[in-house]
């Protein structure tokens, strides 16, 4: 039962992370049919900016703060610079050029920091434990948990009840009437970026806090599962991303602590063999609406 | 009120509108009809900003709006109904009309406007809380023109309201432009169903092949014999061409 129990911490933390980043993977595809594969890259820059900045000397709080919006104007800048002019193009340019985005910012900072893994020194209330249940849990977890949950109730509100909300709710319903009704869709697209940044940063921050080691590639595998867990869920839908995320990681801690000795390092394998079996049952995911739904 | 001169607006490469002038003058519905592809709805695009004019102007109340962004359209006081509605399937009817405000910092006059619409539409205060993907074709027609008023426009573009209606719906739309004009509203109107909507306007400019072939006072235009064989004879003798 501990056992369990522990699992199944294990797998709520690592499934805020996930749901995070499925998050951010959402909202910018709904808003502009698109899916950007850099997106990972922003967990990496997160980390990396709060360890710099730590380096630096500046006070652990403010040194998140700061790293938040440093990730915020990347995810800005990659979609100016990167994104807006093939927005139009077809779905093979715009995938092409979000992958080079992502290899472009690993190996940019694989260049300039190198490739070897670094450590993330954070408070050591973070680390301190106590015990739930008889199951060992420590702050960190809790915070994560706590930020995700926080900050899902605040992207849904916000997307439910703002101007601002329902005007990206329009955009992603209806371009063209967005557009004759006066909304600006870079306006609302810079805002997507923004969300999907935010949480993309509390994200890689916390994931980099919990294991306090990081490097240059650990956007990739976290993004592509994130993205798994998206697609999972129903690619433009929240409910569906956070599922997602929870599903994916649940089945992956779960694998790896119950299946027999031998084989449970597959657990990747495993889950993605779920992940396929669930698509083949419903092609647009677990609260996706059909694409004749969505036209 | 509206004064287009030499208007050209081309898709890729093919030439959608070709040179047209035309005026439309405060309190008027004017119609503007015409067969499938004769450029009436590339026209309207143009008007409300999204599609790019080609060359030619747009003025409006002495205002230059060629070129302009649809924000800045909107904001002058010009708002296109689109062919097909589009209302945002997904938002509710409350949303829907509170998109028609997006652009007004006033959030009095969209409460007020969002009051005479309901009056206007008492269906879509029933409906309020429901999607607009769940509405009929006709209560969806209806949400579109009411989103559009929201705005607060002085001109109204309405593309194909009547389109893919039943006759009794149909005959409700044109009441309620008829109600609009009474109101004080501008409307330059799209129709496939030219005879109904040249019922109902003052003027007429038929449309053909990106260019316009004939304008009149609608009566007249009515009465014409091409124009009557064209309509009431079936669309394929249309290209008989009323330039030659």
């Amino acid at each position: 039962m501990e056992f369990f129990t522990a699992q199944l911490i294990s797998a709520v933390k690592l499934g805020s992370i996930y749901a995070l980043v499925a998050i951010g993977y959402s909202i910018v595809y709904s808003i502009m049919g698109m899916i950007n594969f850099a997106h990972g890259e922003l967990l990496m820059i997160a980390t990396f900016s709060l360890w710099l900045l730590l380096s630096a000397g500046v006070p652990f709080a403010v040194a998140v703060v700061l790293a938040v919006i440093i990730t915020a104007v990347f995810g800005i800048l990659i979609e100016r610079i990167a994104y807006r002019s093939i927005r139009n193009a077809g779905e093979s340019t715009q995938i092409i050029t979000s992958l080079a985005v992502s290899i472009f910012l690993e190996a940019l900072c694989q260049a300039i920091f190198n490739s070897s893994s670094k450590a993330l020194i954070i408070p050591d209330v973070f680390s301190q434990t106590f015990k739930v249940l008889g199951v060992t849990v420590s702050v960190i977890d809790v915070v994560t948990l706590a930020c995700t949950a926080a900050l899902t109730v605040a992207v849904v509100l916000f997307i439910r009840h703002t101007r601002v909300g329902k005007a990206m709710r329009a955009v992603a319903d209806n371009q063209e009437a967005a557009n004759l009704m006066g909304i600006n869709k870079d306006r609302i697209i810079t805002t997507a970026f923004v969300i999907g940044s935010v949480l993309a940063a509390v994200a890689g921050i916390l994931y980099s806090g919990k294991y306090t080691s990081f490097s240059n590639d650990m956007g990739f595998m976290l993004g592509v599962k994130a993205f798994i867990a998206a697609v999972l869920g129903g690619l433009g839908s929240l409910t569906g991303a956070v599922a997602g995320g929870y599903i994916m990681a649940l089945l992956e801690v779960f694998f790896s602590g119950y299946l027999p000795q031998g084989i449970g390092s597959y657990q990747t394998a495993f889950t993605f063999l779920v992940l396929i079996l669930v698509l083949l049952i419903r092609p647009n995911g677990l609260f996706g609406s059909s694409a004749r739904e969505r036209s | 009120m509206l004064k287009v001169s030499n208007l050209s607006v081309s898709y890729k490469k093919i030439n959608a509108v070709r040179n047209i002038s035309f005026e439309i003058g405060k309190g008027e519905i004017v119609s503007l009809i015409g067969s499938n592809g004769a450029g009436k709805t590339s026209t309207m695009r143009a008007l409300s900003g999204l599609v790019r004019v080609k060359s030619g102007s747009v003025i409006f109340d002495g205002q230059d709006l060629t070129g302009a962004s649809p924000s800045q359209i909107v904001s002058a006081g010009i708002v296109h109904v689109p062919e097909g509605r589009q209302v945002f399937s997904k938002l509710s009817v409350g949303e829907n009309l509170e998109m028609g405000g997006y652009l007004v910092t006033d959030k009095k006059k969209v409460r007020d406007r969002t009051a005479s619409v309901f009056e206007l539409f008492p269906i879509l205060r029933e409906r309020i809380h429901q999607k607009a993907g769940s509405l009929s074709g006709g209560e969806q027609q209806m949400l579109a023109i009411g989103r559009a008023l929201v705005t607060g426009p002085r001109l109204l573009l309405l593309d194909e309201p009547s389109l893919g209606l039943a006759p009794i719906i149909v005959e409700r739309v044109f009441d309620v432009i008829r109600e609009l004009q009474k109101n004080g509203m501008t409307i330059l109107l799209v129709e496939q169903n030219a005879l109904d909507a040249m019922a109902i306007s003052g003027r007429t400019y038929i449309m053909e092949s990106g260019s316009i072939a004939m304008e009149g006072p609608s009566g007249e235009i009515a009465e014409n014999d091409e124009v009557r064989r064209i309509y009431l004879g079936g669309k394929e003798t249309w290209n008989s061409s009323l330039l030659n």
